[in-house]
Protein backbone atom coordinates (compact mmCIF):
# COMPACT_ATOMS: atom_id res chain seq x y z
CA UNK A 1 0.00 0.00 0.00
CA UNK A 2 2.93 2.51 1.03
CA UNK A 3 4.63 1.04 -2.28
CA UNK A 4 1.70 2.47 -4.44
CA UNK A 5 0.95 5.96 -2.81
CA UNK A 6 4.87 6.75 -3.54
CA UNK A 7 4.36 5.50 -7.13
CA UNK A 8 1.05 7.75 -7.75
CA UNK A 9 -0.29 10.09 -5.68
CA UNK A 10 -4.21 9.26 -3.51
CA UNK A 11 -6.88 11.42 -5.30
CA UNK A 12 -10.05 12.55 -3.55
CA UNK A 13 -12.67 12.61 -5.61
CA UNK A 14 -12.60 10.97 -9.18
CA UNK A 15 -12.03 7.91 -10.99
CA UNK A 16 -8.81 5.24 -10.92
CA UNK A 17 -8.50 3.24 -13.84
CA UNK A 18 -6.41 0.25 -12.68
CA UNK A 19 -5.10 -3.42 -14.12
CA UNK A 20 -4.19 -1.98 -17.46
CA UNK A 21 -2.25 -3.75 -19.99
CA UNK A 22 0.90 -2.68 -19.60
CA UNK A 23 1.94 -0.21 -22.57
CA UNK A 24 -1.83 0.48 -22.80
CA UNK A 25 -2.42 3.34 -20.80
CA UNK A 26 -1.66 6.36 -22.95
CA UNK A 27 -4.06 4.59 -25.58
CA UNK A 28 -6.80 4.40 -23.71
CA UNK A 29 -6.20 7.64 -22.40
CA UNK A 30 -6.39 9.42 -26.47
CA UNK A 31 -9.43 6.58 -26.53
CA UNK A 32 -11.56 8.22 -23.80
CA UNK A 33 -10.38 11.43 -25.12
CA UNK A 34 -9.53 12.77 -21.59
CA UNK A 35 -6.56 14.89 -23.12
CA UNK A 36 -9.64 17.45 -24.65
CA UNK A 37 -11.28 17.72 -21.67
CA UNK A 38 -9.06 19.85 -19.79
CA UNK A 39 -8.87 17.00 -16.87
CA UNK A 40 -6.43 16.74 -14.36
CA UNK A 41 -4.60 13.11 -14.91
CA UNK A 42 -2.12 11.23 -13.51
CA UNK A 43 -0.65 8.24 -15.08
CA UNK A 44 1.68 5.27 -13.88
CA UNK A 45 2.97 3.41 -16.31
CA UNK A 46 4.93 -0.05 -16.12
CA UNK A 47 3.91 -0.12 -12.44
CA UNK A 48 4.54 -3.47 -10.15
CA UNK A 49 1.44 -5.78 -10.45
CA UNK A 50 0.91 -9.05 -8.35
CA UNK A 51 -1.77 -10.22 -10.83
CA UNK A 52 -0.28 -9.19 -14.05
CA UNK A 53 3.43 -8.72 -13.20
CA UNK A 54 3.15 -5.23 -15.04
CA UNK A 55 0.34 -2.76 -15.33
CA UNK A 56 -0.65 0.77 -16.34
CA UNK A 57 -2.77 2.93 -14.27
CA UNK A 58 -4.55 6.47 -14.83
CA UNK A 59 -6.79 8.42 -12.10
CA UNK A 60 -8.73 11.26 -13.39
CA UNK A 61 -9.91 13.73 -10.91
CA UNK A 62 -12.96 15.04 -10.26
CA UNK A 63 -14.73 12.91 -13.08
CA UNK A 64 -16.57 9.85 -12.78
CA UNK A 65 -16.97 7.82 -15.55
CA UNK A 66 -19.94 5.07 -15.88
CA UNK A 67 -19.29 1.90 -17.43
CA UNK A 68 -20.79 2.82 -20.82
CA UNK A 69 -18.16 5.78 -20.83
CA UNK A 70 -15.20 2.96 -19.92
CA UNK A 71 -16.28 -0.29 -21.90
CA UNK A 72 -14.69 1.11 -25.13
CA UNK A 73 -10.77 0.52 -22.92
CA UNK A 74 -11.74 -3.30 -22.99
CA UNK A 75 -10.67 -3.24 -26.69
CA UNK A 76 -6.92 -2.75 -25.81
CA UNK A 77 -7.05 -3.94 -21.81
CA UNK A 78 -10.05 -6.59 -21.18
CA UNK A 79 -8.63 -7.03 -17.41
CA UNK A 80 -8.78 -3.23 -16.51
CA UNK A 81 -10.69 -2.28 -13.66
CA UNK A 82 -12.36 1.01 -12.62
CA UNK A 83 -12.86 2.55 -9.37
CA UNK A 84 -14.94 5.82 -8.50
CA UNK A 85 -13.75 7.38 -5.46
CA UNK A 86 -15.13 9.73 -3.33
CA UNK A 87 -13.99 10.83 -0.25
CA UNK A 88 -10.63 9.03 -0.59
CA UNK A 89 -12.19 5.64 -0.57
CA UNK A 90 -13.66 3.21 -3.17
CA UNK A 91 -17.81 4.15 -4.12
CA UNK A 92 -17.71 1.97 -6.66
CA UNK A 93 -15.85 -0.62 -8.50
CA UNK A 94 -16.54 -2.17 -12.15
CA UNK A 95 -14.94 -4.19 -14.44
CA UNK A 96 -15.31 -3.48 -18.20
CA UNK A 97 -17.49 -5.59 -20.81
CA UNK A 98 -16.57 -5.57 -24.32
CA UNK A 99 -19.03 -3.76 -26.39
CA UNK A 100 -20.67 -4.95 -29.27
CA UNK A 101 -19.92 -1.86 -31.56
CA UNK A 102 -17.23 1.58 -31.05
CA UNK A 103 -18.24 4.82 -32.40
CA UNK A 104 -16.39 7.74 -33.41
CA UNK A 105 -13.08 7.24 -31.47
CA UNK A 106 -11.11 4.89 -33.56
CA UNK A 107 -10.02 5.72 -37.24
CA UNK A 108 -9.47 2.55 -39.85
CA UNK A 109 -6.61 1.41 -40.62
CA UNK A 110 -7.63 1.13 -44.43
CA UNK A 111 -6.65 4.31 -46.11
CA UNK A 112 -9.23 3.25 -48.99
CA UNK A 113 -11.74 3.38 -46.60
CA UNK A 114 -14.34 5.86 -47.28
CA UNK A 115 -13.94 7.66 -43.59
CA UNK A 116 -11.14 8.99 -43.95
CA UNK A 117 -11.93 10.81 -47.52
CA UNK A 118 -15.31 12.36 -45.82
CA UNK A 119 -14.03 12.89 -42.98
CA UNK A 120 -17.15 10.62 -41.53
CA UNK A 121 -17.15 9.20 -38.10
CA UNK A 122 -16.72 5.45 -37.70
CA UNK A 123 -18.00 2.43 -36.67
CA UNK A 124 -16.64 -0.72 -35.76
CA UNK A 125 -18.03 -4.12 -35.00
CA UNK A 126 -16.08 -5.81 -32.48
CA UNK A 127 -15.95 -9.72 -33.00
CA UNK A 128 -13.91 -12.45 -30.48
CA UNK A 129 -12.53 -15.33 -31.69
CA UNK A 130 -10.12 -17.76 -29.73
CA UNK A 131 -9.36 -15.52 -27.36
CA UNK A 132 -8.57 -12.69 -30.47
CA UNK A 133 -10.04 -9.47 -30.58
CA UNK A 134 -11.33 -8.17 -34.49
CA UNK A 135 -12.70 -5.14 -35.45
CA UNK A 136 -14.66 -4.45 -38.54
CA UNK A 137 -15.29 -1.52 -40.20
CA UNK A 138 -19.38 -0.82 -40.51
CA UNK A 139 -17.93 0.92 -43.95
CA UNK A 140 -14.81 -0.87 -45.74
CA UNK A 141 -16.30 -4.30 -44.01
CA UNK A 142 -12.29 -4.92 -43.19
CA UNK A 143 -11.28 -6.70 -40.60
CA UNK A 144 -8.47 -5.45 -38.17
CA UNK A 145 -6.67 -6.86 -35.12
CA UNK A 146 -6.82 -4.29 -31.93
CA UNK A 147 -2.95 -4.22 -32.66
CA UNK A 148 -3.59 -2.21 -36.26
CA UNK A 149 -6.43 -0.04 -34.87
CA UNK A 150 -5.60 3.65 -33.78
CA UNK A 151 -7.75 6.33 -31.94
CA UNK A 152 -8.86 9.68 -33.75
CA UNK B 1 -15.66 18.64 -39.83
CA UNK B 2 -16.62 15.32 -38.42
CA UNK B 3 -19.82 14.22 -40.38
CA UNK B 4 -21.79 12.78 -37.60
CA UNK B 5 -23.64 9.23 -39.07
CA UNK B 6 -27.58 9.11 -37.94
CA UNK B 7 -29.17 6.26 -38.32
CA UNK B 8 -30.01 5.19 -42.11
CA UNK B 9 -33.65 3.76 -43.24
CA UNK B 10 -33.61 0.20 -42.43
CA UNK B 11 -30.76 -1.49 -44.53
CA UNK B 12 -32.72 -4.35 -46.42
CA UNK B 13 -35.43 -6.42 -46.82
CA UNK B 14 -34.69 -4.57 -49.82
CA UNK B 15 -33.85 -0.90 -49.06
CA UNK B 16 -30.65 -0.55 -50.60
CA UNK B 17 -28.41 -3.21 -52.14
CA UNK B 18 -24.89 -2.64 -50.76
CA UNK B 19 -23.05 -5.70 -49.44
CA UNK B 20 -23.44 -9.18 -50.35
CA UNK B 21 -23.47 -9.83 -45.96
CA UNK B 22 -26.42 -7.92 -45.90
CA UNK B 23 -28.40 -10.36 -47.77
CA UNK B 24 -30.20 -13.00 -46.61
CA UNK B 25 -31.21 -16.65 -48.32
CA UNK B 26 -34.33 -15.86 -48.30
CA UNK B 27 -33.40 -11.90 -50.15
CA UNK B 28 -31.31 -13.45 -52.73
CA UNK B 29 -34.04 -16.02 -53.96
CA UNK B 30 -36.54 -13.10 -54.48
CA UNK B 31 -33.91 -11.63 -56.67
CA UNK B 32 -33.13 -14.67 -58.60
CA UNK B 33 -36.64 -15.67 -58.71
CA UNK B 34 -38.24 -12.33 -59.83
CA UNK B 35 -35.26 -12.13 -62.49
CA UNK B 36 -36.31 -15.67 -63.58
CA UNK B 37 -40.12 -14.74 -63.92
CA UNK B 38 -38.92 -11.63 -66.17
CA UNK B 39 -37.00 -13.55 -68.46
CA UNK B 40 -40.35 -14.91 -69.85
CA UNK B 41 -42.36 -11.73 -69.56
CA UNK B 42 -40.96 -8.01 -68.78
CA UNK B 43 -43.61 -5.77 -68.00
CA UNK B 44 -42.43 -2.95 -70.04
CA UNK B 45 -43.90 0.03 -68.10
CA UNK B 46 -43.76 -1.81 -64.26
CA UNK B 47 -40.96 1.40 -63.58
CA UNK B 48 -42.30 3.95 -65.90
CA UNK B 49 -42.05 7.68 -64.16
CA UNK B 50 -39.41 5.91 -62.29
CA UNK B 51 -35.60 7.82 -62.60
CA UNK B 52 -32.52 5.74 -62.12
CA UNK B 53 -29.22 8.23 -61.16
CA UNK B 54 -26.16 6.32 -62.75
CA UNK B 55 -23.30 7.21 -60.90
CA UNK B 56 -20.32 5.94 -61.80
CA UNK B 57 -17.40 7.78 -60.37
CA UNK B 58 -14.91 4.82 -61.96
CA UNK B 59 -14.77 3.51 -65.23
CA UNK B 60 -17.72 0.60 -66.17
CA UNK B 61 -18.83 -0.46 -69.82
CA UNK B 62 -21.19 -3.94 -68.47
CA UNK B 63 -22.37 -3.04 -65.37
CA UNK B 64 -23.80 0.60 -66.18
CA UNK B 65 -24.85 -0.27 -69.27
CA UNK B 66 -26.76 -3.22 -68.21
CA UNK B 67 -28.34 -1.40 -65.70
CA UNK B 68 -29.37 1.59 -68.09
CA UNK B 69 -30.37 -0.93 -69.98
CA UNK B 70 -32.43 -2.88 -67.06
CA UNK B 71 -34.05 0.50 -66.20
CA UNK B 72 -35.42 1.23 -69.97
CA UNK B 73 -36.69 -1.89 -70.95
CA UNK B 74 -38.55 -1.29 -67.76
CA UNK B 75 -39.80 1.79 -68.88
CA UNK B 76 -37.85 3.63 -65.98
CA UNK B 77 -35.77 6.87 -67.55
CA UNK B 78 -32.18 7.60 -66.56
CA UNK B 79 -29.85 10.55 -65.42
CA UNK B 80 -25.84 10.00 -64.42
CA UNK B 81 -22.38 10.28 -65.35
CA UNK B 82 -19.99 7.97 -66.10
CA UNK B 83 -16.48 9.78 -65.22
CA UNK B 84 -15.72 12.16 -62.71
CA UNK B 85 -14.61 14.70 -65.06
CA UNK B 86 -18.06 15.67 -65.91
CA UNK B 87 -19.43 16.54 -62.03
CA UNK B 88 -18.65 19.37 -60.06
CA UNK B 89 -16.60 16.73 -57.67
CA UNK B 90 -13.99 18.71 -60.57
CA UNK B 91 -14.31 21.69 -58.49
CA UNK B 92 -14.27 20.19 -55.05
CA UNK B 93 -17.53 19.36 -53.97
CA UNK B 94 -17.67 16.15 -51.80
CA UNK B 95 -18.67 12.67 -52.37
CA UNK B 96 -21.44 13.43 -49.36
CA UNK B 97 -22.62 16.65 -51.26
CA UNK B 98 -23.19 15.36 -54.43
CA UNK B 99 -24.91 12.15 -53.08
CA UNK B 100 -27.22 14.34 -51.36
CA UNK B 101 -27.88 16.80 -54.01
CA UNK B 102 -28.57 14.00 -56.70
CA UNK B 103 -30.65 11.91 -54.08
CA UNK B 104 -32.97 14.83 -54.14
CA UNK B 105 -33.34 14.57 -58.17
CA UNK B 106 -33.81 10.47 -58.37
CA UNK B 107 -35.89 7.63 -57.31
CA UNK B 108 -32.92 5.65 -57.28
CA UNK B 109 -29.66 5.50 -57.24
CA UNK B 110 -26.74 3.41 -58.62
CA UNK B 111 -23.30 3.89 -57.63
CA UNK B 112 -19.59 2.86 -58.40
CA UNK B 113 -16.74 4.95 -56.06
CA UNK B 114 -12.93 3.63 -56.06
CA UNK B 115 -13.40 4.07 -52.08
CA UNK B 116 -14.43 1.40 -50.17
CA UNK B 117 -17.50 2.05 -48.32
CA UNK B 118 -18.63 4.60 -50.30
CA UNK B 119 -22.27 3.12 -51.12
CA UNK B 120 -22.49 2.44 -47.36
CA UNK B 121 -21.98 5.73 -46.37
CA UNK B 122 -24.81 6.91 -49.18
CA UNK B 123 -27.36 5.31 -47.20
CA UNK B 124 -26.87 7.72 -44.55
CA UNK B 125 -27.05 10.80 -47.11
CA UNK B 126 -30.65 10.55 -48.81
CA UNK B 127 -33.47 8.42 -48.22
CA UNK B 128 -33.48 7.07 -52.06
CA UNK B 129 -32.26 3.74 -52.14
CA UNK B 130 -28.50 2.85 -53.22
CA UNK B 131 -27.50 0.02 -54.91
CA UNK B 132 -23.44 -0.63 -54.92
CA UNK B 133 -22.23 -1.22 -57.84
CA UNK B 134 -18.61 -1.05 -56.74
CA UNK B 135 -17.00 0.25 -53.77
CA UNK B 136 -12.96 -0.23 -54.53
CA UNK B 137 -11.76 -3.63 -53.57
CA UNK B 138 -14.93 -4.02 -51.12
CA UNK B 139 -18.16 -5.45 -52.79
CA UNK B 140 -20.13 -5.98 -56.07
CA UNK B 141 -23.33 -7.30 -55.01
CA UNK B 142 -25.48 -7.49 -58.25
CA UNK B 143 -22.55 -9.07 -60.09
CA UNK B 144 -22.56 -11.59 -57.37
CA UNK B 145 -26.44 -12.23 -58.03
CA UNK B 146 -25.94 -12.68 -61.96
CA UNK B 147 -23.47 -14.75 -60.75
CA UNK B 148 -25.36 -16.94 -58.87
CA UNK B 149 -28.31 -16.36 -61.74
CA UNK B 150 -25.98 -17.68 -64.33
CA UNK B 151 -24.40 -20.85 -62.42
CA UNK B 152 -28.58 -21.57 -61.32
CA UNK B 153 -29.42 -21.84 -64.90
CA UNK B 154 -26.54 -23.23 -65.96
CA UNK B 155 -26.06 -26.04 -63.32
CA UNK B 156 -30.17 -26.67 -62.05
CA UNK B 157 -29.08 -26.17 -58.37
CA UNK B 158 -26.80 -24.06 -56.14
CA UNK B 159 -26.65 -26.36 -53.43
CA UNK B 160 -23.68 -28.85 -53.05
CA UNK B 161 -21.76 -27.45 -55.99
CA UNK B 162 -17.74 -27.48 -56.28
CA UNK B 163 -16.27 -24.43 -57.09
CA UNK B 164 -13.40 -22.96 -58.41
CA UNK B 165 -12.19 -19.30 -57.94
CA UNK B 166 -9.25 -18.18 -60.12
CA UNK B 167 -6.76 -15.17 -60.47
CA UNK B 168 -6.76 -12.25 -58.42
CA UNK B 169 -8.77 -13.24 -55.40
CA UNK B 170 -7.31 -10.17 -52.96
CA UNK B 171 -8.31 -7.44 -54.87
CA UNK B 172 -11.40 -8.62 -56.82
CA UNK B 173 -14.08 -8.12 -55.46
CA UNK B 174 -16.64 -10.06 -57.05
CA UNK B 175 -14.62 -13.01 -55.82
CA UNK B 176 -15.59 -11.55 -51.70
CA UNK B 177 -19.01 -11.45 -52.60
CA UNK B 178 -19.31 -14.43 -54.32
CA UNK B 179 -17.34 -16.49 -52.18
CA UNK B 180 -19.78 -15.17 -49.30
CA UNK B 181 -23.45 -15.26 -50.97
CA UNK B 182 -22.31 -19.16 -51.71
CA UNK B 183 -22.06 -19.65 -48.13
CA UNK B 184 -25.50 -19.73 -48.34
CA UNK B 185 -25.56 -22.88 -50.54
CA UNK B 186 -23.11 -25.90 -48.95
CA UNK B 187 -20.73 -25.49 -52.13
CA UNK B 188 -17.14 -26.68 -51.62
CA UNK B 189 -14.75 -23.98 -53.03
CA UNK B 190 -11.29 -23.99 -54.10
CA UNK B 191 -9.21 -20.66 -54.42
CA UNK B 192 -6.81 -20.85 -57.05
CA UNK B 193 -4.29 -17.97 -56.92
CA UNK B 194 -0.79 -17.02 -56.55
CA UNK B 195 0.43 -16.21 -52.82
CA UNK B 196 0.60 -12.67 -53.18
CA UNK B 197 -2.95 -12.95 -54.44
CA UNK B 198 -4.75 -14.89 -51.78
CA UNK B 199 -8.03 -14.26 -50.20
CA UNK B 200 -8.03 -11.60 -47.41
CA UNK B 201 -8.09 -12.58 -44.50
CA UNK B 202 -11.59 -10.99 -43.59
CA UNK B 203 -13.30 -12.74 -45.97
CA UNK B 204 -11.66 -16.24 -45.03
CA UNK B 205 -12.60 -15.61 -41.51
CA UNK B 206 -16.01 -14.84 -42.49
CA UNK B 207 -16.26 -18.04 -44.28
CA UNK B 208 -14.74 -20.15 -41.61
CA UNK B 209 -17.56 -18.51 -39.23
CA UNK B 210 -20.20 -19.50 -41.55
CA UNK B 211 -18.82 -23.57 -41.67
CA UNK B 212 -17.54 -22.91 -45.37
CA UNK B 213 -15.50 -26.27 -46.86
CA UNK B 214 -12.61 -24.60 -48.49
CA UNK B 215 -8.74 -25.01 -49.73
CA UNK B 216 -6.23 -22.74 -51.55
CA UNK B 217 -4.03 -24.17 -54.43
CA UNK B 218 -1.36 -22.48 -56.74
CA UNK B 219 -2.44 -24.65 -59.34
CA UNK B 220 -5.68 -24.63 -61.95
CA UNK B 221 -4.15 -28.21 -62.70
CA UNK B 222 -4.95 -29.62 -59.50
CA UNK B 223 -8.53 -28.45 -59.03
CA UNK B 224 -10.12 -28.55 -62.41
CA UNK B 225 -11.35 -32.31 -62.40
CA UNK B 226 -13.44 -31.71 -59.78
CA UNK B 227 -15.26 -28.59 -60.48
CA UNK B 228 -18.60 -27.75 -61.82
CA UNK B 229 -18.06 -23.71 -61.92
CA UNK B 230 -14.55 -22.47 -62.49
CA UNK B 231 -15.14 -18.59 -61.91
CA UNK B 232 -12.00 -16.53 -63.46
CA UNK B 233 -10.75 -13.06 -62.36
CA UNK B 234 -8.57 -10.57 -64.02
CA UNK B 235 -5.94 -8.88 -62.36
CA UNK B 236 -7.34 -5.54 -61.20
CA UNK B 237 -4.07 -3.48 -61.92
CA UNK B 238 -5.97 -0.48 -61.89
CA UNK B 239 -5.26 -0.64 -58.54
CA UNK B 240 -2.09 -1.34 -57.87
CA UNK B 241 0.21 -1.72 -60.93
CA UNK B 242 1.77 -3.85 -62.89
CA UNK B 243 2.18 -7.40 -62.18
CA UNK B 244 1.35 -11.08 -64.09
CA UNK B 245 -0.77 -13.91 -63.15
CA UNK B 246 1.22 -16.89 -63.10
CA UNK B 247 0.79 -19.31 -66.04
CA UNK B 248 -0.37 -22.20 -63.07
CA UNK B 249 -3.49 -19.63 -63.15
CA UNK B 250 -4.22 -18.77 -66.77
CA UNK B 251 -6.77 -21.20 -68.04
CA UNK B 252 -5.28 -23.16 -71.42
CA UNK B 253 -7.46 -25.13 -73.57
CA UNK B 254 -4.91 -28.26 -72.58
CA UNK B 255 -6.55 -28.09 -69.15
CA UNK B 256 -9.98 -28.58 -70.59
CA UNK B 257 -9.22 -32.48 -70.94
CA UNK B 258 -10.91 -34.98 -67.92
CA UNK B 259 -13.07 -31.70 -66.69
CA UNK B 260 -16.54 -33.35 -65.65
CA UNK B 261 -19.11 -32.33 -68.67
CA UNK B 262 -21.31 -30.13 -66.95
CA UNK B 263 -18.57 -27.84 -66.44
CA UNK B 264 -19.17 -24.38 -66.85
CA UNK B 265 -16.03 -21.45 -66.92
CA UNK B 266 -17.71 -18.13 -65.74
CA UNK B 267 -16.01 -14.65 -65.60
CA UNK B 268 -17.09 -11.04 -64.37
CA UNK B 269 -15.47 -9.43 -67.49
CA UNK B 270 -13.43 -7.74 -68.92
CA UNK B 271 -11.27 -10.63 -69.78
CA UNK B 272 -7.63 -10.26 -70.16
CA UNK B 273 -5.12 -13.07 -70.99
CA UNK B 274 -6.55 -14.89 -67.84
CA UNK B 275 -8.60 -17.58 -70.52
CA UNK B 276 -7.09 -18.34 -74.09
CA UNK B 277 -9.85 -17.46 -76.31
CA UNK B 278 -10.09 -20.66 -78.15
CA UNK B 279 -12.60 -21.74 -75.08
CA UNK B 280 -14.93 -19.63 -76.53
CA UNK B 281 -16.13 -21.82 -78.99
CA UNK B 282 -16.16 -24.60 -76.68
CA UNK B 283 -19.69 -25.74 -74.68
CA UNK B 284 -17.57 -24.84 -71.50
CA UNK B 285 -17.30 -21.27 -71.78
CA UNK B 286 -20.22 -19.77 -69.99
CA UNK B 287 -18.97 -15.82 -69.67
CA UNK B 288 -20.70 -14.23 -72.57
CA UNK B 289 -24.23 -15.89 -71.19
CA UNK B 290 -23.23 -14.69 -67.72
CA UNK B 291 -22.91 -10.89 -69.02
CA UNK B 292 -26.88 -11.32 -70.98
CA UNK B 293 -27.78 -12.41 -68.07
CA UNK B 294 -27.07 -9.03 -66.19
CA UNK B 295 -29.70 -7.06 -67.61
CA UNK B 296 -32.81 -9.47 -65.82
CA UNK B 297 -31.08 -9.64 -62.87
CA UNK B 298 -30.67 -6.59 -62.87
CA UNK B 299 -34.53 -5.14 -63.61
CA UNK B 300 -35.64 -8.20 -60.84
CA UNK B 301 -32.85 -5.37 -58.47
CA UNK B 302 -34.48 -2.28 -59.69
CA UNK B 303 -38.15 -3.54 -59.80
CA UNK B 304 -37.73 -4.80 -56.07
CA UNK B 305 -35.90 -1.56 -54.82
CA UNK B 306 -38.31 0.92 -55.75
CA UNK B 307 -41.00 -1.02 -54.57
CA UNK B 308 -42.98 -1.45 -57.46
CA UNK B 309 -43.11 -5.61 -57.17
Amino acid sequence: MKEKTLCVSAIKEGTVIDHITAGKGLKIIRLLQLMEKEKKITIGLNLKSSSMGMKDLIKIENTFLTPSDTDHIAIFSPLATVNVIKNYTIANKFSVNMPKKIEKVLLCPNSQCITHAEHTSTLFFIEENNDMIFLSCHFCEKLFSQEEITEV
Amino acid sequence: MTLLLQEPKQSLNLSNLISISDLSKEDMEKILDTAKNFESHTPLDLLKGVILASCFFEPSTRTRLSFETAMLRLGGSCIGFSEVASTSLKKGESFSDTIRVIGSYADLIVLRHPLEGSARLATYLTTKPIINAGDGANQHPTQTLLDLFTIKKCQGKLDGLHIVLAGDLKFGRTVHSLSLALAHYGVRIYFVSPHSLSLPESIQHQLRRKGVKFSFHSSLKEVLPKADILYMTRLQKERFGEISLENSCLLKQEHLKGVKPNLKILHPLPRNEEIERSIDQTPFAGYFQQAADAIVVRMAILALLSGKL
